[in-house]
């Protein structure tokens, strides 16, 4: 939603929502559970921070239903550093994604590794000043976000699982469908956008800039340097490391070297000095031992 | 050495250095991104784009990039900085983290995210005399402001309240806001003079 502040401009414009996402390119976004999580974060080179009560790993190991994080954890992380916070809210909460904007967070991620609070629908994310991401698993989910208002999208992925497969075939899924597009004529955008269930203009679009109109990053699975550099070679603007990073041995060492491996992403030499000695990773579980409804990245529509 | 078609480096160590890399192109430089010292020192002038300054800093060093660039300011290439770049040329620099380093150059006081969080981030017209009568449409992502400037440098747009948010000295050049988001190029053109010049 678009408003005047007398002193400055205009806020909550589409422009400054997705400037931002724009800034954190080229950057790794870490998930952390508390202040000083967020701080080791901030220090090892985080673009920005994810603020939750528990990284999916621990959501998947304990189950139950998840929530928005408790507004003490949230303010304690927005003290606690400089560098942007994000938090998550379930699919379409609209409520908790009104109490994260009033908490003043810099991103919602309406998430699918909470539990979903609407099976319908998602929020309308016009409606609010503060900027959203939102997770998809091919291109029509990420223009539906797009249309509903996201900011910036990040490919789904496994959250939780340490397995990079899942996030390696959605973002090639997103990429390729661009590609697609860019290949055809215009009647065909027609049938496309009919196919993608997705918005014309919106289809026409990414076919004649052969890119989101949104900054895309990658989540879910991401817990090794080699890991993050084989994303941005797929073509992500960024990543995500949920649990990969403090649910491994060596947490401060890990996201430090994930920060370097990220930028220089395709330079095989620095990404092997930097994976050098960074001690266990997470231990992970394989996706295809997960039964289906298990599966995060289904949550969405 | 001045070149009608000067090669300019963007600092690609991360955040949106393709924005400028497309700018500077379209303006008929030779742009390119620069992460190792090898490939800043084939550049005549240096783009520090929007992104997060505490990465920037880190990422700099870690890859050898700081001492150079530092020399390569001291013995005048043109620098322009927006945003995080603006904080990255700051002599001094207000809520920084701990450790948090700039590369210098800038004879001024730079406050870190002086608008509050996201939500605050704005746009708006500002009158920018040395580009012209027309005001140049800026946004400010998070942005810094100048609270002090030093003897040394020079005030060059300011918000309605008077707040500075652009500034030059010499061949130094920096900005609050994101020239390169807006598709209005005169920011980077004013650059350009000062590589070509220099």
């Amino acid at each position: 939603m678009t408003s005047t502040n007398p002193n400055t401009g205009e806020i909550g414009s589409s422009r400054v929502k997705r400037g931002l996402a724009e800034m954190l390119k080229g950057g790794v976004i870490m998930d952390v559970v508390t202040a000083e999580q967020a701080r080791i974060a901030e220090d090892a080179g985080a673009v920005a921070v994810m603020a939750l009560e528990r990284v999916p790993a621990d959501i998947r190991a304990q189950g139950g239903v998840a929530r928005m994080s408790d507004p003490d954890l949230i303010d304690q992380i927005i003290s606690a550093v400089s560098i942007p916070v994000m938090a998550k809210a379930r699919i379409g909460h609209f409520v908790e994604a009104q109490v994260l904007q009033a908490l003043g967070v810099d991103y919602i991620d309406e998430s699918e590794v909470l539990s979903p609070a609407d099976y319908v629908n998602h929020i309308d994310k016009w409606e609010f000043t503060v900027p959203f991401v939102c997770g998809a698993t091919n291109l029509g989910e990420a223009l539906r976000r797009i249309n509903e208002g996201a900011a910036m999208i990040r490919s789904k992925g496994e959250a939780g699982t340490g397995d990079v497969s899942e996030a390696t075939k959605h973002i090639r899924k997103i990429t390729s469908e661009i590609n697609a597009l860019k290949a055809m004529t215009k009647d065909e955008l027609y049938v496309a956008a009919k196919e993608l269930q997705a918005p014309y203009e919106l289809v026409a679009e990414v076919a004649a800039t052969g890119k989101l109109p949104v900054v895309l990053f990658t989540a879910g699975g991401v817990a090794t340097p080699a890991d993050a550099a084989m994303m941005m070679q797929l073509g992500a603007d960024g990543v995500f490391v949920g649990s990969g990073i403090f649910k491994s041995g060596d947490p401060a060492k890990r996201a430090a070297a994930i920060v370097k491996a990220t930028t220089m992403y395709d330079d095989p030499q620095t990404i092997a000095e930097v994976s050098r000695g960074l001690g266990e990773a997470m231990v992970g579980i394989n996706v295809g031992d997960l039964p289906a409804p298990h599966r995060l990245a289904e949550r969405g529509w | 050495m001045a070149a009608s078609t000067p090669k300019v480096g963007v600092l690609a160590l991360q955040g949106d250095f393709r924005e400028h890399l497309a700018v500077l192109g379209e303006l008929g430089a030779e742009a390119v991104p620069v992460r190792r010292p090898a490939e800043l020192a084939e550049v005549q002038g240096l783009v520090i784009p929007g992104g997060e300054s505490t990465v920037m800093d880190k990422l700099s060093r870690a890859f050898g990039l700081r001492e150079p660039v530092q020399r390569a300011i001291s013995a005048g290439l043109p620098v322009y900085g927006t945003c995080a770049g603006l904080i990255m040329l700051a002599d001094r620099v207000l809520d920084a983290i701990d450790g948090q380093l700039t590369l210098g150059g800038l004879d001024v006081t730079v406050r870190r995210n002086a608008f509050g969080s996201q939500v605050d981030s704005f746009e708006t017209d500002l009158p920018m005399p040395v580009l012209g009568d027309e005001p140049v449409h800026a946004v400010f992502i998070r942005a810094p402001i100048v609270e002090e400037v030093g003897a040394a440098a020079t005030p060059i747009g300011t918000l309605a309240d008077g707040r500075v948010v652009a500034v030059e000295q010499g061949n130094l050049l920096g900005t609050s806001f994101h020239p390169e988001v807006t598709g209005d190029y005169r920011f980077h053109d004013y650059f350009l003079q000062k590589v070509r010049a220099a």
